[in-house]
Parts: structure tokens; sequence; C-alpha cells
């Protein structure tokens, strides 16, 4: 499998040059779009159909498509959940992921255990890949840590708010991979704002001239803010890699299967020495940037309803229910899941213990320092003071 | 080894090829650290023994050096970077207080990052813009950082050692105009704890204090006082964050005077939180108001006029006149 850093400018291969496109060829048709439509790389339509790609194919049971499925939906779920505690007080700020579902599940489980994960604010369902329980997520929402789990736990760095900051986190992190001897890759998060970010720019010079393992997953989901993405860059942006000296593909974001093809082939090949690769899934932020802001004031109502139509979610289902890979059983017992994971989310949210006062004084040095032990004495003290009074 | 005299910049240079030595996991990174060994020859010779695998000559991109150690670090990599020059920091900056100093406490402790970022600082090398400056408060105002800056060839050694040995992120300010001075370095001492504060000059009638390049200025200073009959005391803080204010206590106690000495600016500066807190804690030994001598609240001029601006002898010497004659 190769990744085509040039895919705009060059002929396509014939559909049937791939072992796999051809042994499917009986079943399924090749994609079919405009001269100026973006090179996308598409294994599912909106419509639910499957098309093959000469380059990226991928064999999935229904039990693996269902799961993909189970993912996405109880994501979107606890996505929704979460917006809810938010309009009902329960959470300081949310940043939703509706509509990037299949980028994040899809880019999530072309992951090895061993991997490590970079993410940004936003990467709920590559969270819920990597087994972070989803309850951990909100604390930082609700105020009570910056964190809320082990990154090392589940090879799931804590999420990075300032924007492609964590680019070069897991540029780092991928050079002392290659330095370990290691086969495992890192993947690193942001999405089309942070592409304007020089943090963003250095961490692809770093990869290539060290080779470091590490695929860099962008998710341009159209909207920085209020920003589009016509005032952060002026060519397509998984174009970009090639003047780094690496590969950038295009994805289909709104389409689990070409998103799980295109990263596992992207972990592949860093895994292989190669370096890195820049992968931009190409999809939609369905909702606000965060619960703080309001899309109506910037963009129109039929925008949205076009990539409506483009649903993540929807067109897994339709696949499956037209070939017969998921009965109505099925789809209930998603459904009774996901009503569970709400309850369970808003019961853990409710809750979730404030921190302990004398947290703002915990860690902030390894070793210890003067200063916080002097003002974390005079903060006892003072805390005490009320107490005495109150005898 | 025993005793060696050594310039500082030989100093920094032999404490990073021992850490080379001891541990694995001590990389050296930064803009020519290799092959050219620094553009002051800090890492001379490194690059030849360890190999690029060590020592990593980076592309030109302050926040990507920062950013990538941090990589390295969570890793389990113990990266010293080396900044150029003390006005590059600042591209290095976001990475510096939004990401080194803030990740350990955001992990509830589960992250440490033992990152040491080497600065040299200061002016009175006759430098363009940008080469000159003394930014050491903006980072000793940041929760996570530790700051520190060694004055003499021992201490640049043994600061180094515990700097890479630590947990915590260190930002090591070498004092670039003192690179050729030497001085014993004892490679069998027991070295003081990187935060303490050490008595470079006693005296009775008042103390000045300073870190890095001033110690130098100061101690002359000290020593010119005593020609006119006053004994002056000279604490070296070596460390700007966490500042051994016990130290610097004892001695006010003693001499019920106080001038602090830095190059960086005045205003918002060092000497400024120095004034306060050794106020709170001397009020009643002080037998004047705490003076600052340093910079002025302008650019770093250019190098025809840096001895105007940096505090000298006369400079500090004036303000010790001034606070004896309260």
């Amino acid at each position: 499998m190769t990744v085509d850093s040039t895919a705009a400018r060059k002929p396509r291969r014939s559909s049937g040059a791939s072992g796999a496109a051809a042994k499917r060829a009986g079943t399924k048709k090749a994609a079919t779009k405009a001269p100026d439509e973006p090179q996308l790389v598409q294994l599912l339509t909106p419509e639910g159909e499957r098309v093959t790609h000469p380059d990226y194919e991928i064999d999935l049971s229904a039990d693996e498509l269902r799961g993909l499925y189970r993912d996405m939906v109880l994501t979107r779920r606890f996505d929704a959940e979460a917006t809810s505690l938010q309009r009902q007080g329960e959470l300081g700020l949310w940043a939703s992921l509706l509509g990037q579902e299949a980028a994040q599940i899809g880019s999530g489980r072309a992951l090895r255990d061993d991997d490590y994960v970079f993410p940004t604010y936003r990467e709920h369902g590559v969270a819920w890949c990597r087994g972070v329980d989803p309850t951990n997520l909100l604390g930082m929402f609700r105020g009570v840590n910056h964190g809320g789990w082990d990154p090392n736990s589940n090879n799931f760095h804590l999420y990075t708010i300032v924007i492609g900051s964590q680019t070069l986190h897991a540029t780092g992190y991928a050079m002392g991979v290659a330095k370990d001897g290691a086969d495992s890759a890192v993947i690193a998060y942001f999405g089309d704002g942070a592409s304007s970010q020089g943090d963003v720019a250095e961490s692809f010079t770093f990869s290539a001239v060290y080779n470091a393992p590490v695929v860099f997953f962008c998710q341009n989901n159209q909207w920085a803010i209020s920003e589009p993405t016509e005032k952060q860059m002026r060519v397509p942006l998984y174009q970009r890699a090639q003047g780094f000296g690496f590969p950038g593909v295009r994805v289909d974001g709104n389409d689990v299967l070409a998103c799980l093809a295109v990263t596992k082939a992207a972990l592949e090949r860093a895994r292989r020495g190669e370096g890195p690769t820049l992968v931009e899934a190409f999809t939609y932020r369905m909702g606000a940037h965060t619960t703080t802001d309001d899309p109506t004031r910037y963009r129109a109502d039929e925008e949205r309803e076009a990539w409506e139509a483009k649903d993540p979610i929807l067109r897994v289902r339709t696949y499956m229910e037209k070939e017969g890979l998921a009965d109505a059983a099925f789809f209930e017992e998603i459904e009774a899941e996901s009503e569970a994971l709400g309850k369970r989310v808003r019961e853990a949210v409710r809750s979730m213990p404030d921190p302990d006062t004398m947290a703002i004084f915990e860690n902030v040095y390894a070793d210890g320092h003067a200063l916080v032990d002097e003002e974390r004495a005079q903060f006892a003290a003072y805390q005490a003071s009320f107490a005495e009074e109150g005898k | 080894m025993a005793v060696k005299k050594l310039p500082i910049a030989k100093a920094i240079n032999e404490s990073l090829r021992t850490a080379l030595e001891n541990d694995p996991k001590v990389l050296i990174m930064g803009e020519d650290v290799g092959q050219l060994g620094g553009v002051f020859r800090v890492t001379d010779g490194l690059f030849k023994d360890f190999g690029e695998g060590r020592v990593i000559d980076t592309p030109l991109a302050e926040s990507g050096i920062v950013g990538t150690a941090i990589g390295l670090a969570l890793r389990g990599y113990r990266p010293v970077v080396e900044i150029q020059f003390d006005g590059f920091v600042f591209p290095a900056y976001d990475q510096i207080v939004t990401q080194l100093a803030k990740m350990h406490a955001r992990s509830l402790g589960k992250i440490k990052l033992p990152v040491v970022i080497r600065i040299p600082y200061g002016g009175g090398i006759g430098a363009v813009e940008h080469h000159s400056e003394s930014p050491e408060a903006l980072f000793a105002h940041v929760a996570g950082l530790k700051v520190v800056s060694p004055s003499n060839a021992s201490d640049a050694y043994w600061m180094m050692q515990q700097a890479i040995q630590g947990d915590d992120p260190v930002i090591y300010f070498e004092p670039k105009r003192r690179y050729w001075d030497k001085s014993d370095v004892d490679f069998d001492a027991i070295p003081a704890p990187l935060h303490k504060a050490r008595v470079a000059r006693e005296g009775t009638d008042l103390t000045l204090a300073a870190y890095g390049p001033m110690v130098k200025v100061c101690l002359e200073a000290a020593a010119a006082a005593a020609e006119e009959g006053r004994s002056v005391e000279v604490v070296d803080l070596r460390s700007m964050s966490p500042i051994d204010f016990d130290a610097l206590q004892t001695s006010v106690e003693k001499t019920r005077r106080l001038v602090v000495v830095h190059e960086a600016p005045v205003f918002y500066g060092a000497g400024a939180e120095i004034a306060a807190r050794i106020t709170e804690r001397c009020f009643y030994h002080l037998e004047a108001p705490v003076l600052r001598v340093g910079g002025y609240h302008a650019p770093y001029p250019p190098a025809r006029l840096e001895e105007e601006y940096l505090p000298g002898l006369d400079r500090v010497l004036d303000a010790v006149d001034r606070s004896l004659a309260y």
C-alpha cells in the first residue's frame, strides 16, 4: 500500500491494479468524481455504497464493521450528553465532535496499543478507542482538573488547549521511539486552524529531518471557530506535506472505512521507518466550535444541511442494512447501550467531587519549590483561621 | 580528578560530558551544538565523542527545539537544550510557558519533564540586538519552572549536574560575558543544593545581592568599598526560582542594608521581588529601603552604549553610598 503525495496531479491507476480491488470488482463500484472536486480517498459513499480505491482497500468482517458503528454511535451519544450537561450548567464548556465521528473512530481504530496519541481537546472518539473512560474527559470541562487520566495508561496524552503545540510533542516522542528502536508509531491530531500555527510547520520540519515515525492527522472540519479554511490556507491542506518532503493524503473524513484504511497505511509506513505522513480528513464540524460559540453568526444553514447528507454514521447504517450485516436487534441493542452510557455520564458528572482546596499547591514541581511550600503553609494557616473563628 | 582551574564555558562542557557519560537518556539539542560545538563552543567535542544520536543539531526553530524536547522527555529522555542567545528564546516561550512549565501539574503529577534549557544571557560582549538580554524574570514568574544562573566555574559544573538530574524543567542562564573567567572546580566536592544562596564575601555594613554576571561586579564593588572602610557582604543568589530568602534574610539581619544588582531592567525585575519579600521579612531590621541597581526600561541599547546601560562598579558603589546615607 502506498501513500500518494501527488494524488491531485497524478493520473490514477485503474481500479483493477490492486488485488483486493479486483476481488471486489464484481460487487463494488469504483468511486467517480467531478474533476474540480477535492481529491478524496473514499470507500463508502454518503449513500452507503461501498466503493473501491486503488491504493487503499480494507477487508472488514461484519463484526468489525458493527464495532465501528457502535463506536461512532456511542461517541455521538456521549458527546450529545456532554453538550446537554453544559447547557444544564454542569460543565463550564464543551467542545463537541458532532460530525467528526468517522474521522476519529476510523483513525483511532487504526492504532495499535503501543502507539501513542497526542490529541487536541476534541478527540473524544479517539479517547474512546484508546479505552479512556469517557467520564474522565469531563473533569477539565467541569473545572475540577486540567487532565483527568494517566496518559501512560492508555498511551493517550492529555488534551492540549494551545493550538498545535502537541504536534511538536508527538514529533519529539516519535524521535524517541525511533531512538529506542521500537516499531510503534505516534499520531498527532490537530485541526485546519492549527495548520496555520508555526508549531505545526516546525513539527513537519523536525519530523521530516529526523524521519520520525509520526502521523499527522488533521481533521479539516472547515471552520476554526468563525474563520473558514479560506482564511487559513490557499492550497489544499494535504498538499502542504509535499513541501516538507513527506506524503500527504486527503481522505473523506466522514467515511470511517477510508479513515481507517488511510491511517493504517500511514502508521505502517511510519513503523517501516519511512517517516511521517500528513492525513487530511476532510470533514465538518456540525455544531459550534465550543458551547460558547454561535455558528449561526458566521455560516449558512444550507452549508450544514449539505454536510448533514454526508453523515458519517448514517451511511454505515445504510450500508449494513442494505448488505444485511446487522439486524434490527443489533440496532436496538446499540440504542439501549447508548442510553445507558448517557445515564452513566450524567450521573458521573453530577457526582464528580470538587478537588481539595490544597490541590492548588500540588504537583507544581516534581522535586518541590521553597516558594510553593511557603505559600501552601500560609494558605493553610489562613484557611485554619476560619475554623478557629467558628469555634 | 580532584580540582581543576577552568573557564565557565569549559566547566559546563565538562558537566555535559559527565552527564552524557553517566546517563544514556541525556541528550544535547540545539542549533549548531554538533559539528561546530556551539557558537560559544560550550558543546565542543561532544558531537565527536557521543555522535549525532546524543548531540543533536536541530533545525533553526526554537519552538521546535523545546517542543520536541518535551516529546523526548515524555518518552523518557533527559534533553539539555541550547537556545543560542537570550533574545532568541521568545519563539520558544509559548512551549516553555504553556507546556513545559505546566504539564506536571496538568497531569496531576503523572508526567515529569526533566528538560534543561541553557540560555547564554546578558550583555557586555559588544553584540548586536537580541544578543544581550536578561529575560530571567519572565521565566521566574512562571510556576513550574526553576531558574538558575551560575557565576563561577564550580557552580557552572555542579549546578548543571543538579539541573539535569532533577525532575523539573530548569532554565539555566549562562553569563556569557563570564564564559572565559577561570576558577577552581572540585570534581570530588559535595555541592551545595541547587537553590542555595552562597555568601561570596563576608561583610557587616551592607548586603549586595546578585547572581550570574553581576556577582563579579559586586565583589569588585565590595573590594573598592573596603578601601573606604566599609564592610560589604556579597550574596550570590545562584537561583532566581526559587530564591533562597532565608540566606538573604540572615545576611540582611546582620548588615541591615540591602542593594540588589542585576543586568535586567529594574522595573518588574528580580530586584522588585527581593525588595518586597525582604522588606516583609526584615522590616524592623532595615536601616534603609532596599535599593535596586539594574537596566533601564528601554530596549537593550546598541553596543556602544551598553557600558552606560549595564550596572558597573560606579553605579553599584553609588547605591551603596545612598543606602548607607539613610
